[in-house]
């Protein structure tokens, strides 16, 4: 079994945006960088199958240098692979795609794991697109996998519920939260990580299909009305502002 | 002319099906909409008409019964080659997540997922987006001469427009499915998904215990809306499950009302439910962050304020 894992690098969830002077994208300024959470369950994922059953797991990342820092963590976690997509990581998700999926071309991999959205540019579309690309099944927002000899069976979130998903290996899983509970790095897996290579290959983003023309903080939203006095009180003109003002009633 | 996939349940056009189209309609001006069909046995499929489809067309097939993502991304791709379409549009539901990516990645064309305002410039689409959870607005524009666009449910406003609604067939995609929904476990209730919802009653850390989101459950019947929580609340072990949870890290949402029950604000809540019309704060701790953000606030015990604004509720409607 080999497993591809793709990896994004994104500002902390705790952070803070703030717009850089282009208008474009955000200031990366004093930006904390982790591994996109979705991501996490994905590598996780994998991981995890290749404890169980054994598996050959390469984790892949588009980025400048700085993304390293998510692929050696991923080597420290069980990857036994890294590579790093050197380029400028752009918000066009059918580049992103394109890139992945010439990369992971011919080289047999059994299952591409990624996270259902990152967070950032919050997409969603780079899984679904590279399984396009390479002619592959996907599901997209998994919660729960299983994989027998050739086969995977998946679970959903759908509108109307949880479906459950069937078809044949290889093919593109997109992870959600509930797929799993990621571990943390141990000092060993930390120290080995130092040690192994992380794999460079130029890559030139082309064609790009959709561009961010601008960037703005969204209209700051202000403290509305505080409702005070007893309980029944509060209640009863919550009630009618929501009748008059919000008209919900 | 302007493609618009819609979704279709028990007859009835999908409510973000319906915004879909109406947005279609007003970008659209004299210019052709046609409304787009994929399933077996499609009825219902001639009220796009009633929202402002020029054209209604159906791919029908037995094959097509249950949604695939493969075959319904031939499907809508097949139409837009052979049509020469330059715009699809899609509602962002499950569905219009899973699938536009396909369809765009095929044609190899632009997507602009989960927008929140659209706009024609220079003969082509222009797009308003959330990053960042809803911390930032992009304006997007489209390099590609196929644009794709999914419109984040609740945001745009159905509206009416009669219009012929010539019906046409288009042959269903004849290649293998290659991963197909076995079986769907429903939800018990009928409610709808979280980023669907018009209404949202959302618990914290404050409920306590999970048994104490009852509460929420009572006042989410009587109001119309759907239960969320944030993610303590879903971490905290109370076997609420992380379909629930609102937030960056959970599910960005657009009611028209969020009630955030003893839920204190953290950064990552406020960027997901930014996109709320009106949010409703119910804490006991008055310097929570939550109330920086809402319309209303209420410093109270949620558990003396809950029960009473559920019966208030009922008895308004009655």
């Amino acid at each position: 079994m080999k497993i591809l894992v793709a990896l994004k690098q994104v500002p902390d969830t705790e952070s803070k945006i703030k717009i850089a002077d282009s208008a474009c994208t955000i200031d990366q300024g004093d930006l904390k960088w982790i591994t996109s959470p979705n991501d996490e369950y994905a590598l996780e994922e994998a991981i995890r199958m290749k404890e169980a059953q054994g598996a050959e797991v390469i984790a892949v990342s588009i980025g400048g240098d700085k993304a390293k820092d998510v692929l050696r963590n991923a080597l420290a976690l069980g990857a036994d692979g890294a590579v790093l997509l050197k380029a400028e990581a752009t918000d066009d998700p059918l580049s992103t795609a394109r890139a992945l999926a010439n990369f992971a071309k011919g080289k047999d991999f059994n299952i591409i794991f990624t996270g259902h959205k990152c967070y950032g540019n919050d997409n969603g579309s780079v899984g679904q697109m590279t399984a396009e690309l390479l002619g592959l099944p996907h599901v997209h927002v998994v919660t729960k996998l299983n994989i027998t000899e050739n086969k995977f069976i998946a679970e959903r979130e759908g509108d109307a519920g949880v479906e459950i998903i069937e078809g044949n290996l290889p093919a593109v899983i997109t992870a959600q939260r509930g797929l799993n509970e990621p571990r943390y790095a141990n000092l060993k897996g930390i120290m080995a990580a130092k040690k192994k290579p992380i794999e460079e290959i130029d890559c030139v983003l082309e064609d790009a299909t959709i561009k961010v023309a601008s960037l703005a903080l969204p209209p700051a939203r202000s403290e509305g009305k505080r409702i005070d006095g007893d309980p029944a009180t509060q209640v009863a003109e919550l009630v009618s502002l929501l009748s008059s003002e919000a008209k919900i009633f | 002319m302007i493609l618009v996939f819609c979704e279709i349940k028990d007859g009835a056009i999908r409510k973000p099906s319906l915004e879909a189209l109406s947005e279609a309609r007003r970008l659209a001006g004299d210019n052709n909409v046609s409304a787009l069909f994929v399933g077996s046995e499609i009825s219902g499929a001639e009220n796009a008409s009633s929202y402002g489809a020029d054209t209604i067309i159906k791919v029908e097939s037995p094959t097509l019964a249950g949604y695939s993502s493969d075959l319904f991304a031939n499907a809508i791709a097949d139409v837009i080659i052979a049509k020469n379409i330059k715009i699809l549009l899609l509602a962002a539901t499950s569905i219009g997540k899973d699938v536009a990516p396909r369809v765009a990645a095929r044609l190899g064309a632009g997507l602009a997922a989960d927008v929140t305002a659209l706009c024609i410039k220079d003969g082509r689409l222009q797009a308003v987006r959330p990053m960042y959870a809803g911390k930032a607005n992009a304006i997007v524009d489209f390099l590609a001469e196929v644009q794709v666009a999914t419109i984040r449910p609740n945001v745009v406003a159905v509206s009416t427009a009669s219009k012929a609604g010539t019906m046409e067939n288009f042959p269903a995609p004849t290649s293998d499915i290659k991963a197909i929904v076995k079986e769907i476990i429903a939800r018990s209730s009928e409610k709808p998904d979280l980023t669907e919802a018009d209404i949202i009653v959302s618990g914290g850390r404050g409920m306590k215990d999970g048994a104490n989101f009852k509460l929420l459950e009572d006042l989410a019947t009587a109001i119309g809306g759907v239960v969320g929580a944030s993610r303590a609340a879903v971490d905290a072990g109370w076997d609420i499950p992380h379909s629930a949870q609102v937030g960056q890290t959970g599910k960005v949402v657009s009611p028209t009302l969020y009630i955030a029950c003893g839920i204190s604000g953290a950064i990552q809540h406020l960027a997901g439910i930014s996109g709320s019309k009106f949010i409703v704060a119910i804490n006991k701790d008055a310097e929570a962050p939550i109330f920086k953000v809402a319309d209303y606030g209420i410093v109270g015990d949620l558990f003396e304020v809950l029960p009473e604004l559920t019966k208030a509720v009922k008895a308004v409607k009655g």
